[in-house]
């Protein structure tokens, strides 16, 4: 088994030798790479690197339609509780082993333990089989609506298919095997963390015939080998990487040097997301001031989105405001409920903060200094919230103190907290299901924040149940509208983050992700 | 019959014998310092490593697959006892053993510090010792302002200048990034002369200034008055007098240079994208990676208490005087 690996690693590096330096893609990520387990954490870069290595049964095409990817046909049964779905031929893992309906039953058996969809949709499988190496089945409880979008969703954690031995991994441990059937091969022995990760093209894949779009169609990969530059983090000196001619593309080049870019005749700035990123401002529902639903409706009314992204972006092009939970441009966005943001103005935060009987208890806001993506945000909220008469302890520290912090249930002046800011990727809160601060189980589970509230986890099991399109719409709407009430989170906001490329590279496409098929180095 | 004497040779060793004893005591105290403050300062291996969306239940579990759960004194023995069998551990965020991390991250770091200080020793110790010889004078002002100057200039904004100028306005070397001399000579040394050239302005500055006033000293001693007397030329009084009996604090300065160059590099890693020990620290240190921030700080430790010793064997062949 090692030797084909090896014997398929020496083919592609064999067939990279024959092309010159030329067919070597140079790509600066937007993070470092630590975790090789795309199924163990939900961090973007361990997912990108999923996308290189692995394959998907289905994906997420650019106008959010879940399509086919390594399935090739499909069928559900009248009362859609058993789904039964044929393998594509020509399959193959990077050892050589044709991929079979075990091995895909396993991997999502190991995803249906860690990614919050995937739980949810296990909820509902009651077992799965496999008739034959090339046919695998799914029987639910009961009818469930979003079985495809579950395993063809686009991002973290993406259900990528593994090989059985590899996927049988406690979903608790790491996996220490990195063999997939996806459109690289990836070279352990080159991998130094914080330095670079080298991939090369799989000989043995077989791409769709469809053109690329979103993480579907034919993933044609036309150079012989990705190197991740990890090593290049400094923001000018990206770029300076990328002017030089050194590097061959920025996944995320830092906003103010954006304009600076496109002004370059040998760069690209593209924007290759179809659905844009979104800021958040979170609540700790356990403890005062924002144990309080009128307190937090205050905070939700001051929060108008534009300071937001004005300080945080700058760039005007690259923002939107968004009334919506759900990201804009998705099928479940909506302006349905959202008034108490949307229409609202400070005044108006101003009374309702007075009216909900706010003792003065400070706000501990935590400000990570160090992640310049959202590091301007909580400055804007504290002042927001100063203006609508709250008292706010805007503590800094580094994004890491935070990500721990966060998870604290212990009251703020005990090591808690009472708000924190991020950004989440569109693909992630698009729906009521993906999107983690709409879990409103409370403390036993759920998202940093911790809100309770049962109606909503009442209207998101029957979104999980409804199968009709237009009343799955309605629901989101419905959620939406009660999650406003409630304060469950505040959305701030979208923006979008273009990669950075030399001219001379063509065929990007668009999708939700950050894709290296298709790309030609001229 | 009376014993043999013990000669120089028998006390030199016994004093090197001694020093590396002592090594330990300080290690073991760094160790278990190092240990307490990583547990007790803010921030959660397991949250940083589950990602954004992970749940507080999830997390837990990671915890505990990482043995955080368990009383930090389990944890200290646990440590302390693969410690003891010559094992670092194994990094929490890269599942790679610390030993390893550190293996493929010294080559850069070592590099980078060879060349800065030989740059460093070529460029200041000359123009030190002109100084001093010129003491008063347009050479000598010059260079005390282009210390200020040296000490002054953030190495950011050096690096940015030498970047701007020689990488992208004249072409001349890369922006960015590392070769590693098995990859060949020339492109090792390309990918180095710049960030060599940023890192080693305030070595110079401190080098130069120190060796000026170190042979400025020796210049006002009776036997270079002698020396000079005698008619010997006056190079051979600069290089064979004053320079040699000045070299103590030089070499002490140069050897303290060298330890906080393998430590401290992070800036000049980060701008130059250098994959080196600096950098490694910084995302240890950030990902509260504990195995890897605690093999890191005994192998600088360790590194320091060994420069220290060759430091202080250096004195006895520059100075005879010197005997231990």
């Amino acid at each position: 088994m090692n030797r084909k690996i090896v014997a398929a690693v020496l083919l592609a590096a064999a067939a990279g030798t024959a092309f010159a330096q030329d067919k070597v893609l140079r790509v600066v990520p937007h993070s470092n790479l630590a975790i090789l387990d795309p199924i163990w954490t939900t961090a973007y870069m361990s997912r990108n690197h999923g996308y290189m290595i692995y394959d998907t049964l289905f994906g997420t095409d650019e106008k959010s339609q879940i399509k086919p990817q390594m399935v090739e046909s499909w069928s559900s049964s009248p009362d859609r509780r058993l789904w039964t779905f044929k393998l594509r031929q020509g399959l193959e893992f990077h050892d050589g082993k044709p991929v079979t309906s075990e091995d895909v039953t396993a991997s999502l058996a190991r995803w249906g333990k860690r990614d919050a969809m995937g739980v949810a949709l296990f909820t509902f499988v009651e077992r799965m089989d496999t008739p034959a190496p090339d046919t695998f089945r799914i029987f639910l409880r009961e009818a469930c609506g979003f079985l495809l979008e579950a395993i063809g969703k686009p991002s973290s954690n993406v259900p990528f298919i593994m090989p059985k031995r590899v996927a049988e991994t406690d979903a608790f441990k790491q996996i220490e095997e990195h063999v997939g059937s996806g459109p690289y091969l990836f070279k352990r022995d080159e991998f130094k963390p914080g330095d670079r990760a080298v991939y090369l093209r799989n000989p043995r894949y077989v791409p769709r015939k469809e053109p690329p779009s979103g993480s579907t169609g034919g993933k044609r990969v036309y150079v012989d080998r990705v190197e991740w530059n990890l090593a290049l983090r400094d923001a000018q000196a990206q770029v300076n990487a990328l002017v030089k001619g050194e590097v061959d593309i920025l996944e995320q080049p830092s906003f103010p040097l954006i304009p600076g870019l496109k002004a370059n005749p040998e760069i690209v700035v593209y924007s290759y997301s179809p659905v844009p990123l979104q800021y958040m401002a979170r609540f700790n529902h356990l403890h005062k001031p924002f144990d309080n639903v009128k307190v937090r409706q205050a905070a939700m009314a001051a929060f108008a989105q534009q300071p937001f992204l004005q300080a945080q972006v700058g760039v005007q092009e690259l923002y939107n405001t968004c009334p919506s939970m759900f990201t804009c441009g998705t099928p479940y966005a909506s302006s349905f409920g959202t008034e108490i943001q949307s229409k609202s103005t400070m005044r108006k935060a101003q009374e309702l903060l007075k009216a909900s009987g706010y003792d003065g208890t400070p706000v501990v806001l935590m400000k990570p200094t160090d992640l310049a993506a959202i590091d301007k945000l909580p400055d804007v909220a504290a002042q927001l919230m100063r203006q609508a008469g709250f008292k706010v302890d805007l503590q800094a520290m580094d994004w890491q103190t935070l990500v721990g912090r966060r998870a604290k249930k212990d009251a703020p002046d005990k090591g808690g907290w009472n708000m924190f800011l991020t950004a989440w990727q569109g693909p992630d809160i698009w729906n009521p299901i993906a999107n983690a601060a709409l879990d409103t189980r409370g403390e036993a589970s759920g998202w940093f924040g911790w809100g309770k509230d049962d109606k909503i986890q009442e209207l998101r099991a029957r979104f999980m149940r409804e199968t009709d399109d237009a009343k799955k719409k309605k629901l989101a709407e419905e959620i939406q509208a009660r999650a406003f009430e409630v304060a469950t989170h505040v959305p701030l906001g979208e923006f979008d983050a273009p990669l950075a490329a030399r001219k001379n590279i063509s065929g990007h496409f668009r999708g939700t992700g950050n894709f290296y098929w298709n790309l030609k180095k001229n | 019959m009376a014993a043999p004497r013990a000669g120089p040779f028998f006390f030199m060793l016994t004093f090197i014998l001694r020093r590396l004893l002592a090594t330990i005591p300080v290690l073991l105290i760094v160790a278990v310092l190092v240990f307490l403050m990583l547990r007790l300062a803010p921030g959660d291996p397991a949250a940083i490593l589950a990602g954004d969306a992970a749940s507080t239940e999830q997390i837990a579990r990671i915890r505990a697959g990482l043995g955080l759960d368990r009383p930090i004194v389990v944890q200290f023995g646990i440590w302390a006892g693969n410690l003891l069998a010559g094992d670092l551990g194994e990094s929490f965020y890269y599942k790679m053993k610390v030993a390893t991390l550190i293996g493929q991250r010294l080559e850069p770091t070592l590099a980078l510090a060879s060349l800065t200080i030989l740059i460093a020793i070529v460029v200041a110790v000359p123009l030190g010792v002109v100084a001093a010889w010129r003491f008063g004078g347009w050479f000598d002002r010059a260079l005390m302002g282009f210390s200020v100057l040296g000490f002054s200039v953030p190495v950011f904004v050096l690096a940015y200048m030498l970047i701007y100028v020689v990488s992208l306005q004249l072409g001349l070397l890369p922006v960015q990034g590392y070769q590693r001399i098995a990859d060949g000579f020339w492109p090792f040394l390309r990918h180095l002369i710049l960030p060599s050239i940023t890192l080693s302005v305030i070595y110079i500055a401190l080098i130069a200034r120190v060796t000026r006033a170190s042979v400025l000293e020796a210049l006002g001693e009776d036997y270079i008055r002698t020396a000079r007397a005698k008619g010997l030329p006056e190079i051979r009084v600069l290089v064979r007098h004053a320079l040699a009996n000045a070299a103590v604090p030089i070499v002490t300065v140069i050897g303290i240079g060298i330890a906080l160059l393998i430590g401290g590099v992070v800036v000049t890693e980060s701008v130059y994208a250098i994959p080196g020990l600096g950098r490694l620290t910084v995302d240890a240190v950030l990902a509260r990676d504990f195995p890897t921030i605690q093999g890191l700080i005994l192998f600088f430790s360790f590194v320091y208490v060994l420069l220290n010793l060759l430091i202080d064997l250096s004195y006895v062949f520059l100075d005879p005087r010197i005997r231990y």
